[in-house]
């Protein structure tokens, strides 16, 4: 297969993702998108570093799957520390830093 | 062979990836995105990035999902009822909420025109190429030897600042959930600072036995 039809992949990926983002309302699941869009963009970077034969593409993914971990642990937490708080758990409701 | 993989694997991803969007459950959501976790590798192992595969079944299939499988039973199943609730007292009209989601669909929708014009019609050769050479052998690209090597003498400065980036989140993150305070309320007792150890003079301490601090 050529690399183009990876790269089709990671794009209609990514929108998919972008599209969850803007009309979900669980952050739960806006972070599962978020998830979707780093991996169209992990297709992404490895079909090009096969295209050229060179690692560093690799090397980059395996640190965005390393951030994105890190993302998880933070958001999580902070949906966890929502819920003790008894707030709804809502994007459309938590506005208060809204000005 | 490899074509029917691909498109049986890319069918998988982007199948996950719409459930993941569309399911009103967040568990089925997540259930959607190990679909399609599991299916990435699957490209990836057809790019020739072995490791990569084996780190995104193990860590992001395995580990990750588990962490939000027990969010989602924590926190509960309950995907949009929270805002619907609100809804149907009136705060929000419905049809704010559906004009909003059919925004998003139609700016997702011109995001992957976008990209995909980005992408295919760049006029780049070498994408409609099957890739660069590659020879089987035990330090062959996308091994777990060729990743390391790189890890470990090009790219050590980015190996060093993930770990602390790691470290850095999981305290972040322990902080975040724990038991009392999170982001609300700080406890009330048992603060030390730095600053308390300086007690009022007069207080018979060792170091103004020893004159070592004037008054």
């Amino acid at each position: 297969m050529s690399i183009a039809w990876y790269l089709a992949v990671s794009a209609i990926v990514f929108a998919l993702g972008a599209v969850g983002v803007m009309t979900r309302r669980n952050p739960l699941v806006v972070l599962l998108c978020l998830e979707l869009m780093l991996n169209g963009g992990n297709l992404a970077l490895i079909a090009f570093s096969r295209m050229w034969g060179n690692g560093d593409g690799q090397i980059l993914a395996i640190v965005v799957m390393t951030v994105a971990a890190c993302e998880v642990c933070i958001g999580l937490g902070m949906i966890v520390a929502i819920y003790r708080r008894n707030l709804p758990i809502d994007v459309d409701e938590l506005r208060e830093l809204q000005g | 062979m490899s074509a029917v993989l691909f498109f049986v694997a890319a069918i998988g991803v982007i199948a996950g990836a719409v459930g993941v969007v569309v399911l009103r459950n967040p568990f089925f959501s997540v259930l959607a995105l190990v679909t399609h976790l599991v299916s990435l590798a699957v490209l990836f192992l057809l790019l020739r990035s072995e490791f990569v595969a084996a780190v995104q079944v193990v860590v992001y299939a395995g580990a990750v999902m588990v962490l939000y499988v027990f969010v989602v039973a924590y926190v509960g199943g309950e995907s949009d009822s929270i805002g619907e609730r609100l809804r149907g007292n009136g705060a929000h009209p419905p049809a704010i909420g559906s004009g909003l989601r059919l925004g998003g669909a139609v700016l997702g929708g011109a995001l992957l025109v976008e990209l995909l014009i980005a992408l295919l019609g760049t006029g780049l050769e070498a994408t409609s190429g099957d890739g660069a050479g590659y020879v089987p052998g035990p330090k062959a690209f996308g091994t777990p030897a060729y990743i390391g090597n790189l890890l470990l003498t090009r790219f050590l400065l980015v190996f060093e600042l993930a770990s602390f980036l790691l470290l850095i989140a999981a305290v972040g993150g322990v902080v975040l959930a724990r038991r009392r305070g999170g982001i609300g309320e700080e406890d009330e007792h048992e603060k030390f600072v730095p600053l308390d150890m300086r007690r009022p003079l007069g207080t018979g301490t060792m170091a103004e036995g020893v004159g070592s601090r004037r008054s």
